[in-house]
């Protein structure tokens, strides 16, 4: 039971109040990006290359232009003369908007039609002709290291090689001793396949650049506005979009993932015209553009090893990793984390010595990856970590909830310094591991599978036990793009009470409307319905670094809290003034402020609030706002333990995800509904890589899965029915303790499955398969080993 | 060549002069401005789009505005008056935290309402199956076909009290 501060007519933290922002959407209401109509828009179409490299010989406009409605065909030429052909990534690599002379990936941009309506712009879409050269791709990012592969990346001087980047963290001397000593050592290849976010709605936006007031207006699917402005200031500062002439605006989007923090082309392509032409410009992009150009995830090539005692006491690990960037490295992470926060792999156990190294490449496929409902890569590492971790567990034979009992980190050794550097906040995994093994019945369950498997009959049992790192991040650092990973709450209060507070981040469907309103309402008592919440604007919002990687909570929530206790600051002077008594004397309960030993001398927040319009005491300053930006002393770290229960049809390879339990720890809840359903939505999306989806490219560089008629995203027939509960770990640095939750259940959801598939599979010698785990793929690896 | 359709959309009809290609969808979005009906995909995989058509749930990006001539239109905005009552699915979803993003949410409903037209207390196998042409890609569906039980109870004038075990 989640214990309130608050009544529930206030309706701060551990209220399952119903969301402020539902009405709009469930009444047709939204406003997402395609339902802005400006007079005069123009619409773009982008012309996509067929091949995964090839020269541009020739691009013919002529049938285009006679198109009715046609108005202008952009090239990459035509860029080029503003020098807008080429922008940076987020991870200072760079990137073409439209090419001038070859093409480097499937589906990439070739050029824009722009025309009066969307159907006239497909039109001249499909009539623009284009010649090309075909070319030889790489798409196997190990035969992209071969030292005879062709160089991709002529475009940057003296490249030699496709390889893009070496990292590595930990101590590789201590590490590799341990190794050669150890009793047990496991070692596992593994893929984490190239997956996409597809959030139902795709990106797009419209431009509006006013030729008058030099001033442009960038409505677009963006969890990163404030960013995005600068970076357009930036890159196009040289053509005078100066940043105070820049306004953009993230209206509702249709789902994020961080699938909508790169800059895309198409952004680009159309701020450029709307530049030239002083009309809006509207962009959309279909599904199969979104699907088969847009960032990618995950796609990482992980060797995981393992090494320790034949008891069962985890010693060490290694991990060495290739990335396959695509065309590329247009990665969404922090600027000094070129893997991300993938040294999180040390998991949640307790151990001396880690060492990792990664490497990456370019190949012929779309650029990417982003961190698709992750913080950075943390996906990929708890997928190894963990399945190794069972693997280990196999190997000497033991029990895996077992053998992680044995090594799991002791809620009393937080803080607790991992050996690849990290300092974890809090923790009790063996209370969330126990928690989970009750409410699913493990030792039930390892009976029934013990009878199932006299009888031949397929069941397994999977763990998970992670631990995320999200809430990036400290200046010290975090940034991007140079940019301090901070993030910001501006909190106004009307003379009457009702408040607005801004920030800088951007819900996605998160749920910020209810869950900021419920922050303020903690500190300050105004009920949260009467807080409204606002982001997304860059001329009212303040500047932040946006939503992803679960650190809306982690960030703009402490900064809330934070700004909202500067005015109960101000509300306490302000009471002492009013009642005639010293500060000392107050105090203070949800919504009012009273004199000590005498009650009924009190001061509602509204009443400071009104007072502080009306009558506030001389010297101070009028008025009732604060604004904070948050700089987190560390990241918080949630965790989980998921169990997930298999039954494997031997005959057909078919699985059946019988049970699923998930308890999550993100430390203090907010809002216990809208954190069951981030767990829900989650975990499907966890199900989706593990069992469903995977970007397929053949060795052309051909997507064979570019629609959602072949990428398979789940349905509420694929999607089990899920069991959530939780426990409750604060966060010791945060100002309300919470430590964000949106990304747990994708990540720890994925090696859950595959254990539980494994595990059913195990008792004919299958100890690994990579997801997605299709039936084809257990039928293989049963045919492979004589199953019949 | 125009060709001129009378379509019936929420109870008002409208007489129109469309081209013959022009989507459904896009009559309704684009020409009537009723920006409540989304679209997700191109390949009528995701039932972002879905509306009712003389009753029936259809995908609207895949019918042609002149397939309608002469037809009953309902969109998300016809489902209750502005400014309320809202109609039961629509409370299941807000009561029962059915949607994050809203963009599925207007398909869903009005695939939920011809599925409850249908079988007005179906099973949750039955809802799960009956929403499977639309994709959510961030509830996970659990409270989506709480949503839906909640509104086939409320209709049938039962208690809709959630059954459901909370976060423990």
């Amino acid at each position: 039971m989640i214990q309130c501060k608050t009544s529930k007519a206030i309706g701060g933290m551990g209220h399952s109040l119903k969301r402020k922002e539902d009405d709009r959407f469930i009444q047709g209401k939204g406003n997402y990006v395609d339902d802005i109509k400006l007079p005069g828009m123009l619409y773009m179409d982008i012309v996509r290359s067929p091949y995964a490299y090839a020269k541009i010989l020739k691009i013919d406009s002529e049938a285009a232009m006679k198109v009715p409605g046609v108005v202008a065909v952009i090239t990459g030429k035509d860029l080029a003369q503003y020098n807008l052909h080429w922008m940076p990534t987020l991870m200072s690599d760079t990137q073409m908007v439209l090419p001038t002379d070859t093409v480097m990936y499937q589906a990439q941009e070739v050029c824009a039609v722009i025309a009066t309506s969307r159907y006239a712009a497909r039109d001249g879409r499909e009539a623009v002709r284009v010649e090309y050269e075909k070319m030889k791709p790489v798409i196997d990012p190990y035969k992209a290291l071969d030292p005879g592969a062709p160089v991709l990346r002529t475009d940057k001087e003296g490249k030699k090689d496709n390889h893009i980047w070496n990292w590595k963290v930990g101590d590789k001397e201590k590490t590799d001793k341990v190794f050669e000593t150890a009793d047990v050592v496991v070692k596992q290849q593994m893929h984490i396949p190239r997956i996409h976010v597809a959030s139902i709605e795709t990106c797009g936006c419209v431009a509006d650049y006013d030729k008058v007031k030099h001033h442009l207006t960038m409505y677009m699917t963006t969890q990163a506005p404030h960013a995005i402005r600068t970076v357009i200031a930036l890159v196009a500062g040289h053509v005078g979009l100066s940043e105070e002439r820049i306004r953009v605006v993230s209206p509702d989007i249709g789902g994020g993932f961080g699938g909508k923090v790169p800059v895309y082309p198409g952004y680009v392509i159309a701020i450029a015209v709307s530049f030239l032409v002083g009309k809006p410009v509207k962009w959309i992009e279909d599904r199969t553009e979104n699907l088969q150009a847009d960032s990618f995830a995950r796609d990482y090539h992980i060797t995981a090893e393992m090494a320790g005692t034949k008891d069962g006491k985890i010693l060490a690990t290694r991990f060495k990793v290739l990335a396959d960037h695509g065309y590329t490295d247009a990665s969404a992470n922090p600027s000094k984390f070129n893997t991300g926060l993938f040294s999180i792999a040390t998991g949640s156990y307790d151990y001396g010595t880690s060492f990792m190294e990664a490497d990456a490449v370019y190949t012929n496929k779309p650029p990417g990856g982003v961190a698709y409902r992750c913080s950075f890569r943390v996906t990929e590492a708890v997928h190894a970590i963990e399945r190794i971790t069972d693997r280990f567990a196999l190997a000497v034979g033991k029990d895996p909830a077992e053998l992680r009992m044995q090594n799991f980190i002791k809620k009393e050794d937080f803080p607790w310094k991992s050996p690849t550097g990290w300092t974890y906040d809090s923790g009790d995994y063996h209370a969330g591991l126990q928690k989970a093994m009750d409410a699913i019945d493990y030792a039930g369950l390892r009976k029934e599978q013990a009878e199932k498997r006299k009888k031949g009959e397929l069941m397994g049992i999977g763990i998970s036990t992670f631990t995320e790192i999200v809430g990036a991040g400290p200046s010290k650092d975090f940034d991007i793009l140079g940019i301090k990973m901070f993030d910001s709450a501006e909190i106004r209060v009307h003379p009457t009470g009702k408040a607005i507070a801004r920030f800088g981040t951007k819900s996605q469907g998160q749920g910020h409307e209810t869950t900021y309103a419920q922050i303020i309402a903690e500190e300050l008592g105004i009920p949260a319905e009467n807080i409204q919440i606002e982001e997304g604007d860059t001329d009212t919002a303040p500047y932040g670094l946006g939503t992803y990687a679960s650190r809306s909570t982690p960030t703009a929530g402490a900064a809330a809290a934070v700004a909202a206790r500067k005015l109960r600051d101000k509300a306490r002077k302000i009471a002492a003034y009013l009642l005639e008594v010293s500060e000392d004397d107050l105090e203070w309960e949800p919504g009012k402020f009273s004199v000590k030993g005498a009650p009924e001398k009190s001061k509602t927040i509204q009443e400071i609030v009104f007072a502080s319009y009306t009558n506030h005491p001389q010297g101070m300053e009028a008025g009732f706002e604060a604004v904070h930006y948050y700089d987190p002393p560390n990241l918080t770290f949630p965790s989980g333990a998921y169990i997930c229960v298999v039954d494997v049809d031997k005959e057909t390879g078919a699985i059946n995800v019988r049970r699923f339990v998930a308890i999550d720890d993100c430390g203090h809840i907010i809002n216990p509904m809208i954190v069951q359903g981030q767990v829900h939505g989650g975990l499907t999306q966890g199900i989706a890589p593990a069992m469903y989806e995977e970007l397929i490219y053949d060795e052309d560089g051909n997507i064979l899965n570019g629609t959602l008629m072949d990428y398979l995203v789940p349905t509420a027939v694929e999607s089990p029915k899920w069991e959530t509960g939780h426990t409750v770990t604060p966060s010791p640095h945060h100002p309300i303790g919470a430590k964000g939750v949106g990304e747990s259940p994708t990540v720890g959801a994925p090696p859950a499955i595959a254990n539980a598939i494994v595990d059913a599979l195990s008792p004919y010698g299958i100890t690994h398969l990579d997801i997605p785990i299709t039936p084809f793929k257990v039928w293989k690896a049963l045919q492979e080993k004589g199953v019949k | 060549m125009n060709k001129q359709i009378t379509v019936t959309v929420n109870g008002t009809q409208h007489t129109l002069e469309v081209e013959p290609r022009l989507l459904l969808v896009h009559l309704i979005r684009e020409v009537l401005n009723l920006t409540g009906t989304h679209i997700g995909c191109d390949t009528t995989s995701c039932g972002a789009c879905t509306i009712l058509m003389d009753g029936k749930s259809i995908k609207s990006c895949t019918v042609l505005a002149v397939q309608a001539n002469g037809k009953a239109i309902s969109t998300v905005e016809g489902l209750a008056p502005e400014g309320g009552p809202l109609h039961p699915l629509q409370e299941g979803f807000k009561e029962n935290h059915g949607l994050h993003c809203g963009f599925c949410t207007p398909g869903m409903l009005m695939r939920a309402t011809e599925l409850l037209a249908d079988n007005p207390n179906p099973t949750e196998e039955e809802i799960r199956w009956g929403i499977s042409g639309n994709l959510c890609r961030c509830t996970g569906y659990n409270n989506i076909v709480k949503a839906i039980e909640y509104a086939s109870a409320k209709m049938r004038g039962v208690p809709t009290a959630s059954t459901e075990p909370e976060f423990v």
